[in-house]
C-alpha cells in the first residue's frame, strides 16, 4: 500500500472511533430507554418494552414534565421566528452599509463568546433591579421574569449571533448582478428582496430557522438564571438527572433528541430538496 | 511636479462628475413619469438594523454594565443597596495574596478551571485538526465531505444536558466499560474514577465542543489551495512538515477562533462541572450560580466580572501569541 493510501486509512480509522464516541452514548442512552419493566439505569437490558415510555407519559417526578415540553416548544418556535425576523433585516443593513457597523458586528460576537453564566447572572440581575423599580409605582407587582421576557431574550443572545453571521456569511457569496438585473427591469426594492434576494439566500433562512429552535430547545447556561418560577425542558431535565432513578429519564432523553432530531431532518431534507430544484432549474 | 497633481487631481473630479451624470437621468426620468421614489425602509440601515440594536443593548450590553455597576454594590441577607465599595471584590480575593502559597478558594478554583481549559483545549485543537484534514483533504467528493461534515455537527443541535446524560450507563460503578473490563478479567474490582470525576468532565467537554474547533478549522481548510500542498510535496516536505509549517499556519484564523470558542465556554461553564463532576468540583461558574441562588448578587457580579476580565485577557494574549508568530 502506498503512502496516501495508508494515511488515508489511519485518518479514516480516527474518524470512524470519533463517530463513534460522537454517536455511542447517544444509542445507549436510546436503547436503555426501551428496558423491560424491571430493568434498571444500567445495561444489560432486561427484555424490551415501551413501558417507560407510558411511564413518561403520567408524568415523572413532582414536576409537570409536560408542561414544561409545551412551554419549550413555543419557546423555541418564538425564538426560531425572531431570529429570523430580526437578524435578515440586520444583514441588509450590513449590506447598505452605516456609522456603527463595526462596532454591532462586534458586540454580536461578544454576545456569542462571553460566558453564559455571565449573561444569565447579568439579566437577572437586571429584570431584579427593574422588578424593584416598579415595585415602588405599581403595587402587588410580582415579576417581570418569565419565558417570553428574560429567558427569550436570554435565548436571542445565543441565536441572533449565528443568525446574523449565516447571513452575512451567505451575502458575501451572493452575486449581486441578480439584483441589479431585476432593478434595471423595474422592479421595486420590495419585490427585488421578495422575489430575488430571498429565494437565493433561503437555504440560509431555513438554516436559521433551524440553530434559532435547535439553540432554544437545549439551552440551558444562560436560561438558569434568567427564568423565573416556571421552567424550561432542559433546565427540568437537569433537576430529573439528579432525582429520578428509572429509564424514564432516558425515555424522556429519548423523545427530546427525537423532536430535534425530527426539525434538523426537515430542515436538512428542506435545502437539499431547494439545492435539487435549483440545480434542475438552472440546467 | 504639475503635471502629478493634475493626474491625480483630476480623476476624482471625472468620477464626480460619471456619478452625476449617471443619477440625473434616472431622478429626470422618475420626474418625467411622476414617480416620485420614496426613500423605502429597505434603504434605512438603521430601521433595518434596529432591533437587533435594540436585543443588544437590552440583553447583553445592559445586563454587562449593571453586572459591573451591582458589582460595587453592598449587599444584606435580604435585599442589594446601591454603594461604591469594593468589598465584594475585597472577598472574592480573600487573603489570596497574603497566604500564598497556600492557594485561596479563588485561585484554587481558577487554577482547576484552567487546568481543564488547557486540556480540553489541546486535545480538541489536535483532533479538530485531525477530523478537518481527513474531511478536507482526503475525502475527495464534495458530497461525501457535506455527508460527513453534517455527521459531526448534527450532535451539536440536540441537548447538552442528554449527551453528558448518556455517560452515566456507560461510565458508573455498575457501567458497560467496568462490565466489559470486568468480564475481560482487566480488573478486579469497578473502577471508580470513571464517572464523578475529572477525567469524567474532560471526557464530557471534547464530547461537547471538538465540533466547536473542528467547524472553524474546516472553513479555513477549504479555502487553502490545493496546488500549495502539491508546491510543498514536490519540494520534498513530508507530509507532517506540510501540516505543520503550510497548513497549520494557513489555518491560523480557524484555529484561533475555534480555540476562543473552546476556551472561553470551558472558562464559563458550570453545567458540564456539575452533572459530570458529580457537583464535588469547584467551577467559577458554579461559584457565581451558587451565589446567586443565596442572592447575593453584588458578589456573584463581583466574581462574573473577574471571570469576564480572565476571559477578555485570555483572548487577548491568544490573538497576540498569533499575531507575534506571523511577525516572526
Amino acid at each position: 500500500m502506498n503512502e496516501r493510501g495508508r494515511r488515508f486509512y489511519i485518518l479514516a480509522g480516527i474518524f470512524t472511533l470519533f463517530v463513534l464516541f460522537l454517536y455511542g452514548p447517544m444509542f445507549a442512552i436510546f436503547a436503555l430507554s426501551f428496558q423491560g419493566p424491571e430493568g434498571g439505569l444500567t445495561f444489560p437490558m432486561r427484555g424490551f418494552s415501551t413501558h417507560w415510555f407510558a411511564e413518561l407519559w403520567k408524568g415523572v417526578g413532582v414536576v409537570d414534565i409536560w408542561a414544561a415540553f409545551y412551554r419549550s416548544l413555543r419557546l423555541g418556535a418564538v425564538v426560531a421566528g425572531l431570529t429570523l425576523a430580526i437578524s435578515l433585516p440586520a444583514a441588509l443593513a450590513y449590506r447598505l452599509g452605516f456609522r456603527g457597523a463595526t462596532l454591532l458586528f462586534y458586540t454580536v460576537i461578544a454576545s456569542l463568546i462571553v460566558p453564559s453564566i455571565v449573561v444569565s447572572l447579568g439579566i437577572g440581575l437586571e429584570f431584579r433591579l427593574f422588578d424593584d423599580w416598579v415595585k415602588e409605582f405599581v403595587t402587588g407587582h410580582q415579576t417581570s421574569t418569565g419565558l417570553f421576557t428574560s429567558a427569550l431574550g436570554a435565548h436571542l443572545t445565543w441565536t441572533l449571533p449565528f443568525g446574523l453571521l449565516i447571513l452575512l456569511a451567505a451575502f458575501n457569496r451572493f452575486d449581486r448582478r441578480y439584483e441589479e438585473a431585476a432593478r434595471d427591469l423595474g422592479a421595486s426594492p420590495w419585490q427585488t428582496l421578495w422575489l430575488v434576494i430571498l429565494p437565493i439566500i433561503a437555504p440560509s433562512l431555513i438554516g436559521i430557522a433551524l440553530f434559532g429552535f435547535t439553540l432554544s430547545w437545549d439551552e440551558l447556561a444562560r436560561t438558569s438564571q434568567a427564568i423565573g418560577g416556571r421552567n424550561t425542558l432542559p433546565l427540568e431535565l437537569r433537576g430529573l438527572t439528579q432525582t429520578v432513578t428509572t429509564p424514564a429519564v432516558y425515555a424522556l432523553g429519548t423523545m427530546v433528541t427525537g423532536v430535534s432530531l425530527a426539525v434538523i431532518g426537515v430542515s436538512l431534507l428542506a435545502i437539499t430538496v431547494m439545492g435539487r430544484a435549483r440545480a434542475r432549474r438552472s440546467r | 511636479m504639475t503635471t502629478t497633481e493634475q493626474a491625480t487631481g483630476t480623476p476624482p473630479i471625472a468620477e464626480g462628475r460619471a456619478h452625476t451624470a449617471l443619477v440625473t437621468p434616472q431622478s429626470d426620468a422618475a420626474a418625467l413619469h411622476g414617480v416620485k421614489r420614496r426613500v423605502s425602509l429597505l434603504d434605512r440601515p438603521y430601521a433595518l438594523a434596529g432591533p437587533l440594536i435594540l436585543v443588544m443593548a437590552i440583553f447583553f450590553v445592559g445586563p454587562l454594565i449593571l453586572t459591573i455597576i451591582v458589582s460595587f454594590w453592598e449587599y444584606t441577607q435580604y435585599s442589594i443597596e446601591p454603594a461604591m465599595v469594593v468589598t465584594n471584590y475585597v472577598d472574592v480575593f480573600d487573603r489570596c495574596i497574603a497566604r500564598l502559597p497556600t492557594l485561596c478558594v479563588t485561585f484554587a478554583t481558577y487554577l482547576s478551571t484552567l487546568k481543564f481549559c488547557f486540556i480540553v483545549w489541546a486535545i480538541t485543537l489536535i483532533l479538530g485538526f485531525t477530523l478537518a484534514w481527513f474531511i478536507v483533504f482526503e475525502v475527495k467528493k464534495t458530497s461525501t465531505q457535506i455527508a460527513l461534515f453534517l455527521l459531526c455537527t448534527i450532535p451539536f443541535w440536540t441537548s447538552n444536558v442528554i449527551r453528558m446524560m448518556a455517560w452515566i450507563p456507560l461510565l458508573g460503578r455498575n457501567g458497560l466499560v467496568n462490565q466489559t473490563l470486568m468480564s475481560m478479567g482487566l480488573i478486579s474490582e469497578p473502577q471508580e474514577w470513571l464517572l464523578y470525576s475529572d477525567f469524567a468532565v474532560i471526557l464530557a467537554f471534547i464530547h461537547l465542543y471538538t465540533m466547536f474547533m473542528m467547524v472553524p478549522i474546516v472553513n479555513s481548510m477549504m479555502r487553502i489551495d490545493r496546488e500549495i500542498l502539491e508546491a510543498a510535496r514536490d519540494a520534498g516536505a513530508s507530509i507532517w512538515t506540510i501540516a505543520m509549517s503550510v497548513v497549520a499556519p494557513l489555518c491560523r484564523p480557524g484555529i484561533v477562533i475555534g480555540s476562543i470558542f473552546v476556551i472561553t465556554i470551558v472558562m464559563g461553564d458550570y453545567i458540564t462541572v456539575g452533572v459530570m463532576g458529580g457537583q464535588q468540583i469547584a467551577s467559577v461558574g458554579k461559584t457565581i450560580q451558587v451565589q446567586m441562588q443565596y442572592l447575593q448578587f453584588p458578589i456573584a457580579a463581583a466574581n462574573a466580572v473577574v471571570l469576564l476580565g480572565a476571559v477578555l485577557m485570555i483572548i487577548f494574549a491568544m490573538t497576540k501569541l498569533v499575531d507575534v508568530r506571523r511577525e516572526l
